[in-house]
């Protein structure tokens, strides 16, 4: 596809994803929910549904026409991905589930090779579940010690404690998300890299907030790790990836054992796989993948500059609105320059739970709860928030209705 | 939508009956809903059998504080056995309102809170075969 370069046009490209043509209550999806999952556009379905008409078998064995197509349209994902982050190598692109599965891949083959008593791994207040507790785990079963950086009043990183976590122990490894998820915040991802790697440590960056909705460049964030969700970018889910420095994956022993990620296999001993198979042990999510790959298509196409353009100028025009709603706080930065297409609130005098319930009513889909991040919740005193997030395809009219229901929660409960 | 948030679920939201703690109390439980965080604490007294004082405090939607309000309304004065005894379809005619998978949940936090706070007094048995209670955590 060509690059299209011109400013988003969110009307338009609403087109493309058929549910969003799907009424609820007589009223148009307005899916305000893709920090949690993104929709899919039929660029994407139509590459999955040939690709299973067409070319479907198993990878990286079978001889047959099938066999070598199905090889070439998942293998060719690989150089998608490591154009989108801007990777040294397609060979440090890793399949997996998703990026959980990333994560816990680095915690434990590197993290179980090279932690131990006296380290310390950090993570911050701000992280999705997904980047805290594998690092826990890892705490917890190499007695290596974990320290967290915390949130300050405006749910930013307060970095002003990373003096006193150096004095704790040798750091080896810095966990932190690119964007939060529950609030929004950008980090400030080059000064940690900067940071990490002076105390002689390696930084993992959870990327998947980031990777949907504007330009990563791994290397230019001084990166070692990055993990992503391709659900969380079009694609279909139960695909994903890591992307890791090559010379920290050959060096680190396998996640997962089995086929695939073999040379060779005698009773008395196993030879493992080059890189990136090393770690795609057992069938991977074939079309998944390749569904994968046409999402970095369209995206690609679109251009995550004009993307995140698109959602800073939608996060403004919500920001604005919400503000007209009384009683209602909005989490996290309030320079819209510091945070993402994500925002958390609390309406006085109505739970997450009840919010979310009257808008889906209507067809406005919003998450209501802790997001995965429980730490955040009880650094805002809070069991939970009401979130609307967007994408591409977000429209001012989504906002509109989001208002709108806002109102008639107020009016439900008297407020 | 204005099934679900009838007048009698908004009054009870905005005025919970026998909202608080009791001093010395003969029972008490705790529990959460960890999709949503909600916390929620029952405490009994135990008098010949019978609930002579139940008081609740937590926070939750309107559902889940609704449903706990109307609770301990119907539980207060009856028997130990008998409310152990009370199931959770009971509890939703009482409440008279459609609920999905979800906020069913909500709905029947503070029966199981309550059944648990009977099970440590009495030994009465604990929600048997409830689906949907089962991401509820009994702490």
């Amino acid at each position: 596809m060509t690059p299209v370069r011109t400013p988003l046009d969110a009307v338009r490209l609403r087109a493309d994803f058929p549910i969003l043509a799907r009424e609820i209550a007589g009223r148009p999806l307005a899916y305000l929910d893709s920090a949690n999952t993104a929709q899919k556009p039929r660029q994407v379905l139509d590459a999955m549904t040939r690709f299973y008409e067409a070319s479907y078998a198993n990878v990286h064995r079978a001889v047959y026409q099938i066999g070598v197509e199905a090889t070439e349209a998942f293998e060719a994902v690989r150089p998608k991905v490591q154009a989108l982050l801007n990777a040294p190598s397609e060979r440090e692109i890793i399949f997996t589930r998703n990026a959980t599965e990333a994560i816990n891949l680095v915690a434990y083959s590197y993290g179980r090779t090279n932690l131990g008593p006296g380290d310390v791994v950090v993570a911050t207040e701000m992280e999705h579940h997904s980047n805290l507790v594998p690092w826990q785990a890892l705490a917890a079963a190499t007695g290596a010690e974990i320290r967290y950086i915390h949130l300050d009043a405006n749910g930013e990183l307060d970095l002003g404690e990373l003096a006193e976590i150096a004095r704790a122990g040798q750091v080896k490894l810095l966990a932190v998300v690119d964007q939060s998820n529950s609030l929004g915040t950008v980090n400030p991802i080059r000064e940690l890299a900067d940071w990490v790697h002076g105390q002689g440590g390696v930084l993992l960056v959870d990327g998947a907030q980031s990777v949907p909705h504007r330009p990563v460049d791994v290397q230019a964030l001084g990166a070692d790790f990055l993990a992503f969700s391709g659900h969380k970018l079009c694609g279909p889910s139960g695909a994903g990836g890591l992307w890791g420095r090559r010379e920290l994956l050959e060096a680190m022993p396998p996640f997962l054992t089995g086929g695939e990620m073999i040379r060779s296999v005698r009773l008395t001993g196993t030879t493992y796989n080059e890189l990136p198979w090393k770690f795609e042990a057992g069938t991977p999510a074939i079309a998944e993948v390749v569904g994968m790959g046409a999402a970095i298509d369209y995206l690609s196409a679109i251009g995550l500059d004009e993307i995140h353009t698109h959602e800073a100028a939608i996060s403004a025009y919500a920001l604005d609105r919400l503000g007209e709603v009384p009683g209602l706080t909005v989490h996290g930065p309030t320079d819209p320059s510091r945070r993402g297409g994500v925002i958390s609130f609390s309406l006085d005098g109505a739970h997450p739970h009840d919010i979310a319930e009257i808008l889906g009513a209507d067809g406005v889909c919003v998450r209501a709860g802790h997001h995965c991040t429980q730490p955040v919740m009880a650094h805002l005193g809070v069991v939970a928030t009401t979130r609307a997030s967007f994408y591409l395809y977000t429209v001012r009219d989504d906002v509109d209705r989001l208002i709108d229901g806002l109102h008639r929660v107020r009016s439900i409960f008297r407020l | 939508m204005d099934d679900l948030y009838r007048e009698h679920i908004l009054d009870h939201y905005a005025h919970p009956r026998n909202h608080g703690t009791i001093e010395g109390a003969d029972a008490t439980a705790e529990g959460m809903n960890p999709l949503c965080g909600d916390e929620l604490t029952v405490d009994l007294r135990i008098d010949a059998g019978r609930i002579a004082d139940i008081k609740f405090h937590g926070r939750g939607c309107a559902i889940s504080q609704a449903a706990t309000s109307m609770l301990t309304e119907l539980v207060e004065g009856r028997t130990v056995d008998e409310v152990a005894a009370l199931t959770k379809d009971d509890l939703l005619a009482e409440l008279g309102i459609p609920l999905s998978p979800v906020r069913l949940k909500c709905a029947l936090l503070g029966l199981g809170t309550l059944r648990v706070a009977l099970n440590r007094h009495s030994g009465t048995p604990l929600p048997e075969g409830w689906s949907g209670m089962d991401e509820v955590d009994w702490r």
